[in-house]
């Protein structure tokens, strides 16, 4: 028998008079109108398959489209794929494909598009080749039907399908061509709500809505006009005077965050992270002998104020970090110990420890001045239990090329969670995740076979009362361990003009396009 | 004098090319590249991801090789790829070019001619109170940095004010046409503009008082007065002609970089220009995107400084050109 995980419709195929009516009980949205919203840096490309930085996400997420979408509880909602079903042992996923929908250029989408971009991103995108690892094969038996066939059960699939892990890309335009090369990418095609008009390099990129988009009514807004603005001060000044309507999360410094959210007619979000969870934790180098000691390093722990962080430094924004998963995703427990802010815990720590006041070197994320104020009081935090700190200065390059080259003691980072965490938390910790040249994962080098069995049980393990045991189980040896130290679970708030309604509407944010936004005028 | 300016071309090529294979080292010295910047933007830890960037920007290949390519590509007049923009560098410096000899050129006609008329307005007045304050203001130009001022302005006549737009080079999504796009271009440069053309106003200001006050005491001015000429004529036909070949050393060197633009009043006011082109090229150690722009400034320089060098003798005709 097989198991209906989800059959919802998707929005365009509910009668869109009974959608409507619903709806306006709330607010009717209006048609029209333009968001001007900022994007930094530039994004290099607009090509989702080949570019996956977050500022193309940001754009092209309203291009393309994946198969689903997530809303905020992460659950998989209908995208290009309107249906789908799991088979009883959980190794084959079947997708009904939504009929109607074409590309921008006319072209209609169909299940060949799904084979081709899965094997396109198998070579072009990292992440996607990760998350297929266990992808035995894919097959399409119709023109609107396909079929995944796993080489076991692997829990997070369902969780892989969302725009920036696995955008469809059109294969009548790319088939049979060098798709790092097809002058194509310069012209997005993608069956999103919003197609590329013009893209001045150095000043905007503006999108206008695709007529043809198979949400009946949708998208409500007539065009975004993205703005590349490289100072955060002057992005600032931008959406106070009045220039832009849209501050996506991380656009300004944090310190500015309180001052523009009281601007008038201004709403602030933290919704829409929910996927990505950016979880930030210091890498402590496993591989130095003195921070080899667990002692050591949950001397670290205890000697670091992360609610000070959170309060001055993140301005309240976050939560303090509890373990190696954020609380927002799959399988979190909070049944783990414990290191509130304690300094005399620490020094007794590494008296015990016998740490006698070695050189350790502590490197700031180079992400601009919060950050930077961050190491600075991690370092006080440190200094103040008797360690002996020195602070490395160095840009993202360099700061890339330290972290891959594991030299380094103690080293400031975040890393999205993508919901699971066979997906985002278990390559932090696993042992196979040690590889040098590489520019995160398990970069402090911490190795327990047994953590190593717990995260590969759990990725694939049924049903999921299983993986929950098996995480529970890890997250609280980790936690022990202490192989890096948490801080907090990063917010970044969205900051947008208070007539902009609906911006964010899934799990995924802005990243997710802005199908469902319209304005108040 | 046609000896003159071929000889200073070739001698020109030649320090040009010495100048690349410099700035082709010195790049490397920086650590990371950009294949590690774009696997860290892309959330690809991926080691495989990493060395399909190096191989597709050709970066697994021995420096000598990586240097005679380059080399050979910018004698035939190729600056290259850029790895992060995906564009021919070349594309991309004429596509940032005329935003940046706009706002540069304007600043720099705005230094040129307030510093002179300061400056000679100072030396006319020495000693009084109109000198002391144009000096002051001078100094206080001088010494401020730019992005305060520029941060300043913004506040005080984008935020408070409202008058100046605070950033970009046009309304975007206003597609004025004709004189109301020149007048909008025209608001957007104000601000920039002024910003650089302060802080050079300020040096040239210093210069030209200090060179009139030198020339003022000179014999052939007195041989002026004693002719009986009019103030006004002396000091613009004897004392400013003579007092303005630092200034105009100074202009051509100045110029010279014009092409590159101005890295924190492009950044601060989001100005699509070369300067900007060239901070996010380093940010993103997009190695051939920085070294086509430090070429084609060098080769300004070079070429700016034949042209100071052609000016000098407009200037002052007692110069010859070495034979």
């Amino acid at each position: 028998m097989l198991k209906k995980l989800v059959l919802a419709l998707a929005l365009g195929s509910v009668s869109p008079l009974v959608f409507t009516s619903t709806f306006a009980l709330a607010q009717e949205p209006k048609l029209g109108g333009t968001i001007n919203a900022v994007i930094q840096p530039e994004p290099p490309g607009l090509m989702l398959a080949l570019v996956q930085n977050g500022p193309t996400q940001m754009v092209s997420g309203n291009i393309y489209e994946g198969l689903l979408r997530y809303n905020k509880k992460l659950e998989p909602q209908p995208g290009l794929a309107e249906s789908w079903t799991i088979s009883p042992d959980s190794k084959t996923y079947t997708f009904k494909l939504k009929q109607g929908v074409t590309w921008h250029d006319g072209k209609p989408f169909t299940s060949a598009d799904v084979l081709f971009s899965i094997e396109t991103l198998k070579v072009t995108h990292a992440r996607a080749r990760g998350n297929l690892v266990q992808l035995d094969k894919v097959e399409a038996p119709d023109d609107h039907t396909v079929v995944f066939t796993l080489k076991q059960p692997f829990g997070p699939f369902i969780g892989i399908f969302e725009v920036g892990s696995m955008p469809m890309i059109p294969k009548h335009i790319y088939e049979g061509t060098d798709i790092k090369t097809n002058p194509a990418n310069n012209t997005p095609i993608g069956t999103g709500p919003f197609m590329l008009k013009e893209w001045k390099k150095g000043s905007f990129i503006q999108l206008v809505k695709n007529p043809n988009y198979h949400v009946q009514g949708k998208p409500y807004i007539d065009g975004i006009y993205w703005q590349v603005i490289p100072d955060a001060a002057a992005r600032s000044v931008a959406y106070e005077t009045g220039k832009v309507d849209v501050l996506p999360g991380g656009s300004i410094e944090n310190f500015d965050v309180p001052r523009v959210s009281k601007l008038p007619n201004t709403c602030v979000t933290g919704e829409g992270w929910e996927f990505f969870s950016p979880l930030a934790w210091m890498w402590l180098n496993n591989r130095n002998p003195i921070l080899a000691n667990k002692k050591v390093r949950q001397a670290i722990m205890y000697a670091v104020d992360r609610e000070f962080a959170k309060d001055v430094i993140w301005n309240g924004l976050g939560k303090v970090a509890t373990g190696p998963s954020a609380s927002t995703i799959k399988f979190y427990t909070d049944d783990v110990p414990k290191y509130p802010y304690d300094p005399a815990k620490a020094k007794a720590l590494l008296k015990e420890a016998g740490y006698k006041g070695e050189k350790i070197r502590i490197m700031p994320l180079p992400y601009g001045e919060t950050w930077q104020r961050w190491g600075e009081a991690v370092k006080q935090n440190l200094v103040d239990v008797g360690m002996n700190i020195e602070t490395i200065a160095t840009d993202v390059p360099g700061s890339n090329q330290r972290n891959s080259e594991w030299d380094f003691d103690i080293s400031f980072t975040y890393l999205y969670q993508y919901g699971d965490p066979a997906l985002g938390v278990a390559r932090n910790y696993i042992s196979s995740q040690i590889v040098k040249g590489q520019l995160f994962n398990n970069l402090e080098g911490y190795s327990n076979p047994e953590v190593d069995k717990l995260f590969a049980e759990g990725a694939v393990a049924t049903p999921d009362s299983k993986r929950k045991e098996l995480y529970d189980k890890v997250q609280k040896i980790l936690v022990e361990d202490v192989p890096v130290a948490w801080l907090l679970e990063l917010q970044f708030p969205t900051i947008m003009n208070c007539k902009v309604k609906n911006l964010i509407t899934t799990g995924i944010g802005v990243n997710d396009g802005f199908r469902d936004a319209w304005i108040d005028k | 004098m046609l000896s003159f300016v071929s000889q200073r071309i070739v001698k020109g090529v030649f320090v040009l090319l010495a100048i690349v294979v410099m700035n082709f080292f010195l790049i490397r010295l920086a650590p990371g590249d950009p294949a590690s910047v774009m696997a860290g933007e892309a959330g690809a830890s991926d080691p495989m991801f990493v060395q399909q960037l190096r191989e597709k920007f050709s970066l697994d290949r021995p420096l000598p090789e990586q240097l005679f390519t380059y080399v050979k590509g910018v004698v035939q007049l190729d600056l290259g790829y850029s790895f992060r923009q995906q564009m021919p560098v070349s594309t991309l410096i004429a596509e940032r070019l005329p935003a940046t000899l706009l706002l540069t050129l304007t600043a720099f006609a705005i230094s040129l001619i307030l510093g002179i008329t300061f400056g000679t307005l100072a030396a006319r007045f020495a000693g009084t109170w109109a000198d002391t304050a144009i000096t002051v203001s001078a100094l206080l130009f001088y010494a401020t940095p730019i992005f305060w001022v520029a941060l300043m302005s913004i506040l005080l006549f984008s935020v408070y004010l409202g008058w100046l737009p605070s950033f970009g080079y046009e309304t975007v999504g206003a597609n004025y046409t004709g004189w109301a796009h020149v007048k909008d271009v025209a608001l957007h440069l104000i601000m920039p503009a002024m910003t650089i053309g302060l802080f050079f106003m300020a040096t040239y200001t210093r210069m030209t008082r200090a060179s009139m006050l030198e020339v003022k005491r000179l014999d052939f001015v007195k041989t002026a007065r004693a002719k009986g000429l009019r103030n006004n004529i002396i000091q613009r036909r004897h004392v400013l002609r003579n007092a303005l070949l630092p200034v105009v050393t100074l202009a051509g060197v100045h110029s010279g970089t014009l092409v590159g633009g101005a890295v924190l009043t492009e950044t601060v006011f989001a100005w699509p220009g070369i300067g900007r082109l060239l901070y996010e090229a380093l940010l993103q150690r997009d190695y051939n995107l920085l070294l086509g722009v430090f070429t084609v400034c060098s080769a300004m320089v070079l070429i700016f400084n034949l042209v100071t060098d052609l000016v000098y003798r407009l200037v002052d005709p007692r110069i010859e050109f070495a034979k």
